[in-house]
Parts: C-alpha cells; structure tokens; sequence
C-alpha cells in the first residue's frame, strides 16, 4: 500500500510538489530559527559567563547582595584555600578569582600634574601567568588594536574610547587612583600596553583590565579577592547541574548570617540573566507553534486544492466500493509521506545552513554601538541534537492536520450521485 | 577658621562650624536663632595653627586609625602630611580656596581631586571631599529656626534647624545642637533634599586649650554606610603659629 502510494506521489508530482515545498521551507526555517536561538542562548550563557559571572561566582554573602557597588571592602579572603577547595569539592570544574574595582585614571602632563582624568571600572583576571584561560574568556586575544597585551606587572589595558578622551596611547604611563579594601586612597602608576575594543560601548568607555596581582598590590587585597568565578569543564553550561552545585556548596552555610561568609550564585542568579534564558524558552515555543498553525493552514489549502483536482479519482474509487474511510485513511498516509520526504528535505537545508552560520556567525556589531549590556558581537546558528528532529515536529502535524481537515469533503460525497457526477 | 582645611583635623573642623575658639560667654542666652548662627560662624578662629590629629575608621573589618599634621591658614589653605600607618605615611593633601591636591610618595603625582571624587570618602572614612571643601559660612546659606532645646555632654544645648536657602549645597538642612553659653556645636544631623538622614556627629569630648573651648574628639557617621563612623580626635593643637607660606604650595607636596 505505502509503496503504491509512494509511486502515485512519485508519479503525479502536481499534486507533490506544492506540499513538498511548503513542508521544506517551512521545515527550513524551523530548523534554522532553532539553530539560531540555541546559538544565541549558548553565546549569550558563554560570553556573561567568560567576562563577568562564570557558570558559578563565589562571593561573601554581604557582596553577593550588592554586586553592581562593587564592595570591595566585602571581598573574600583566604582565597588560596578556598579556590583549593574548590577544586577538590566540584572536580569538573575550573575556578580561578578576578577582582574588579570602580576608580579613575588620572593621565599626568610634563610637569606631572593632572592632565585629564576618567573614570574606570577596572577587571583584574590572571593575566600574566602563561597559558592562563583569562584572556581568551575576556576576550583579550582579538581585541587589543593598538599595542599588546601585557607582559609584565605594571602594564594594563584601556578601552577603545577611553584611550581617545585621555589621549592615552600604548606606552604612556597613567596613574590609577582607587580604594584599598579597606577603603583607604589607593594609587598606583601603570604603563598603557595595549588599548583594546571591546565592542561593547560602556566597556569601551570605562574598561580597564590589569593582571590579579597587581591589583591586589595597589587595592591592598593579598590573598583577596572580590569573586571566585567558576566553569564547567566536563561538559557545557547546563542549568541543573550548576545550580546542585550552587545547592550544595550553599547548603553548608545557609543558617549563617556572617556578611563574610562565602555563598555560591548561579549564572542565572546574577545580571538578571534569569529573564533573559527564560524568553529563549518562550520564543522557542512560540515559533513553534507559529509555524504549525501556519503550515497547517497552507497545508489545508493545498489538501482542498488537491481534493479539487482529485475530485474524479476519488469518486471512481469510492463507485468502484472503496470505503470513504479508506480513501480517507490513504490521503492521510499520503500527507505524512509527503511530510516526511519535506521534513527531510527541510531538514537537509535547515541543518546546512545552521552549520553555515555555526561557523562563519552574523555580525551583529552595529546593533552594538551604544549597547549598555554585555553581547557578543557575533551571534552563531548552534546545531543541536534538537537541530536534527525539530523539524518533523511542524513538518508531520502540518501536514497531517492540513489533510485531515480537507479530508472531510470525503465524507460529503453522495455514493448515489457518484455515476452521475462522474458522467458529466 | 571655618571648614575647610584638609583630612582628619581639617575633616574634624569642617564638621562644626564653631569647632575651635568659643571662648565661653555670658550673658548671650535669648539670641534669634539667625544671630545664634552667625555667633558660630564668627567663633570661627581666622588665625593660623598646626594641629596632629587621628582619625579611626570604624569599618566593616575592623578599625583603622590615621593619624596626620595639619598647617592651617584661615580657611582657605591647608596642607595636611599623613603619618602612620605606614602605607598612608608620606601621602600629602594640598587645598587652597576651592581646589584640592594629594600627592602620595609611591606614585610621585600631584593628582587634582576635582568632579564627582568629591563625593567619595576621604580614606575610606565617613566624610567625603565634599564635605571638607565647602567653607561658606553657614549664616550665608542656611536660613535658622528654633527645633527645641536638649542637653548634650551635660551642657544645655538650643537645637537650630537649619534649612538652605541656595541650591548647590550637599545638605539641604542640618540639625545642630549649640552649646549657645560657648557657642559651640555639639551634635549634627545632616539631611538630604528628600530629608533623609545622610549624616551625624556626636561630640564626645570638648576642652579648653589656649583659653578657647574646642571640640577634641567627635564621631561622624554616614548612615548610609555599614560601620561604625569615623572618629575624630585633636592630639595636640598650636594657636597663631607660624607658618611659611612655602607650605601652602603644589613645591611641597613633593618635598
């Protein structure tokens, strides 16, 4: 029966094609679109996690409460040991502490007084020690456009803008003027290595990056450290795993009301990045649903445009004794036939294209430009397992419940008039 | 002398605008209100003296004390050397009318302190730049009304309440307690526009040197902030010193 069908398919491509084509296209952009929110949710997760929150932060439960303040004088100490423990604690992950610190840059002129100052929000990763993973996740390695990266103690790096209000060029020296941690003047000379786009406009602004142990010299924080970030490294970001071992390393300390004592946030827990990882959801489901309704619609239409033409054939079997519900029964295998040979189709061109765009992505730059949040400037399709079956999910109901619902006309047709009809 | 100066004592003095010289007078009770304030503002000592002083920081780790060498030349110049601990030891404040400069020997830069770094805290302490910079006198832009009568450190003390009458003030009104026999300021809230509750001194302790009643030990505290306030003591205090005006010059910050 199927591979009679199949021929009929085969044969009578009028009555194919226009299905076939719907299906794919539709099956396409599924696919595509699929590939490409995973993308987004996969580099937006990445590119907070690198630069700013980890899969998990560690920090005292008094900074935890007040992030964006930046108080330092709430930074965890002890933190060769507690970063030791960590590892030993969750071994499929990497931690390493960053420091960072709100100051300004004072830039002097010959006779070393004030020129010009700005203000900065600095970063202070493990930046100098070799083969450290800091400068590729703060994105270091592409972004310095004048100068270098630091070398040596004493070398940081400037934004892009920043760099042009101070007329900082690489190599002049700057004087950092901050707060020690125990909220005493800090200040500190440093040499411009290298001045970096960061290509988000705020950081561009105010961004500084210098090595950890610098900072802790100037910031007078030995052993300190505002935040512990951590990374998966078994495996990618998956939200129940960070968030047991968010679970279980606050699970310890929960009765504690210390402001010092150290507490474990997720990625979803800081930055509102919550909201944001929840609307993937949303919009995957409703793309979904979109593109069902409207392929079901087209679908339906092509089914009554193919009942039309069909009209003939399907009364001589039903006058050669065919039962309505066969005929009916066989429409509806037909269109999953046609849903599965589309589906696969679509699926083909979906997942070429998504692995296009997986490795050459879309600039999204100029979106960017005056962007207050942390985006990557690229956004790159991600094919998933999800990728590969998607597509039947809108490819088969479409068709299915298109047919179905033009199927009805089957059951209207008056057995007594079938010679009738079919002689005029 | 008035509030101005530099860090710790300049900081101490420009808490109180009567802080120093109240020679205790008699015969004064009844004063307006107005003329209350401009008695504090004329007990301001327009003579030079050079004072050490400390300032503990009560903060959220613990306590940090910084003690300090005032030169103080009417108010508009002061230059303060900062002593111990040893990591603040060398670092040097400069403020002349209504500039400022700190000079720290480990950067060798004589850095202007102007813009929004006037509202940051002076060395972690309760106090800002701000709050050290602003040496008007009160009678010029507070308008003064009665707000009752209490008794602080045993002394009898009227409560003014002070409301600006200009704009570009960081506190739009103040409740200060006035010792009004010594016409001194004995306690201080400070409010913002929305009249929240920014600020407070206490004066803890009040002694009569060189035949003039000062304030030698105060605690300031910003309520917004965790801790415990600042707290502000005159070690020692030298009336109509000599000082050379090479002192208040941008040349000895380096020196």
């Amino acid at each position: 029966m199927i591979r009679f069908l199949f021929k009929g398919l085969i044969r009578d491509r009028s009555r194919t094609l226009l299905p076939l084509l719907t299906v794919a296209i539709g099956v396409l952009l599924t696919v595509f679109l699929q590939s490409y929110i995973a993308g987004a949710e996969y580099q937006i997760v990445e590119f907070n996690a690198d630069l700013l929150t980890g899969h998990v932060k560690v920090m005292t439960k008094g900074y935890a409460a007040e992030p964006d303040q930046i108080p330092n004088d709430l930074a965890l100490t002890g933190v060769d040991k507690l970063v030791a423990d960590l590892k030993t604690e969750f071994p499929g992950m990497t931690w390493t502490p960053r420091i960072r610190f709100a100051g300004l840059l004072d830039v002097p002129d010959e006779n070393g007084e004030t020129e010009a100052q700005g203000a900065v929000v600095g970063t202070a990763a493990d930046i100098l020690t070799p083969g450290s993973a800091e400068i590729r996740r703060l994105g270091l390695e592409n972004t310095v456009g004048k100068g270098r990266l630091p070398q040596k103690p004493g070398e940081i790096l400037i934004g892009e803008v920043l760099a042009e209000r101070l007329r900082l060029e690489p190599g002049e020296t700057a004087t950092l003027i901050g707060s020690t941690m125990n909220g005493a003047m800090a200040t500190a000379n440093y040499t411009v290595s290298g001045i970096v786009r960061f290509g988000v406009r705020a950081l561009d602004r105010t961004g500084l990056v210098m090595d950890l142990g610098d900072a802790r010299a100037v910031l007078d924080m030995p052993d300190a450290a505002g935040e512990i970030l951590g990374w998966r490294t078994d495996g990618p970001y998956e939200r129940k795993y960070i968030e047991s071992a968010a679970a279980r390393f606050n699970g310890r300390i929960a009765a504690t009301a210390d402001e010092f004592t150290p507490v474990m946030k997720t990625l979803r827990d800081q930055s509102d990045l919550a909201v944001m990882l929840d609307q993937f959801g949303t919009v995957r489901g409703a793309i979904l649903a979109i593109f069902i309704l409207a392929m079901s619609l087209v679908m339906w239409n092509a089914g009554l445009i193919g009942s039309l033409r069909r009209y003939g054939e399907i009364g001589v079997r039903l006058a050669l004794g065919e039962p309505k519900g066969g005929v009916y029964r066989s429409m509806l295998l037909e269109a999953v036939m046609v849903g599965i040979l589309g589906t696969i189709a679509g699926t083909v061109l979906g997942l070429a294209l998504s692995y296009y765009l997986q490795a050459h992505g879309i600039n999204i730059s100029g979106l960017m430009k005056n962007a207050a949040v942390m985006l990557p400037s690229h956004l790159n399709c991600r094919v998933t397992p999800a990728s590969y079956v998607i597509g039947f999910i809108p490819g088969l109901l479409s068709t299915f419940i298109g047919t179905a619902i033009a199927g009805r006309g089957i059951y209207k047709r008056s057995t007594a008039s079938l010679f009738k009809e079919l002689e005029t | 002398m008035k509030r101005a100066l530099i860090p710790l004592t300049a900081l101490f003095f420009s808490l109180c605008p009567a802080l120093v010289l109240a020679a205790e007078a008699s015969g004064q009770a009844g004063l307006s209100p107005e003329a209350l304030l401009r008695k504090i503002d004329d007990n301001a000592v327009p003579g030079s003296k050079i004072m050490v002083s400390s300032m503990t920081i009560h903060g959220r780790r613990g306590e940090r004390t910084i003690k300090s060498k005032s030169w103080i030349e009417g108010e508009d110049k002061a230059f303060t050397e900062y002593l111990d601990p040893p990591r603040e030891k060398g670092t040097k404040m400069l403020k002349l009318a209504n500039q400022l400069w700190t000079y720290t020997p480990s950067t060798d830069r004589i850095i202007g302190i102007s813009g929004n770094v006037l509202r940051q805290s002076v060395m972690g302490s309760d106090l800002s730049y701000e709050d050290m910079m602003d040496n008007r006198k009160w009678s010029d832009i507070y308008a003064a009304a009665d707000d009752g009568a209490e008794t602080v450190l045993d002394r009898p003390c009227r409560i003014l309440k002070l409301t600006a009458t200009v704009e570009d003030v960081a506190y739009a009104v103040r409740r200060v307690w006035v010792d009004e026999a010594r016409s001194l300021v004995l306690k201080e809230e400070r409010y913002g526009k929305s009249g929240r509750l920014l600020k407070t001194l206490d004066v803890g302790e009040v002694k009569q040197i060189e035949n003039r009643w000062i304030q030698t030990r105060a605690v300031v505290r910003d309520v917004l902030k965790e801790g415990n306030g600042t707290e502000f003591v005159i070690e020692s205090v030298e009336f109509n010193a000599k000082i050379p005006e090479a002192v208040f010059s941008k040349a000895a910050l380096r020196k």
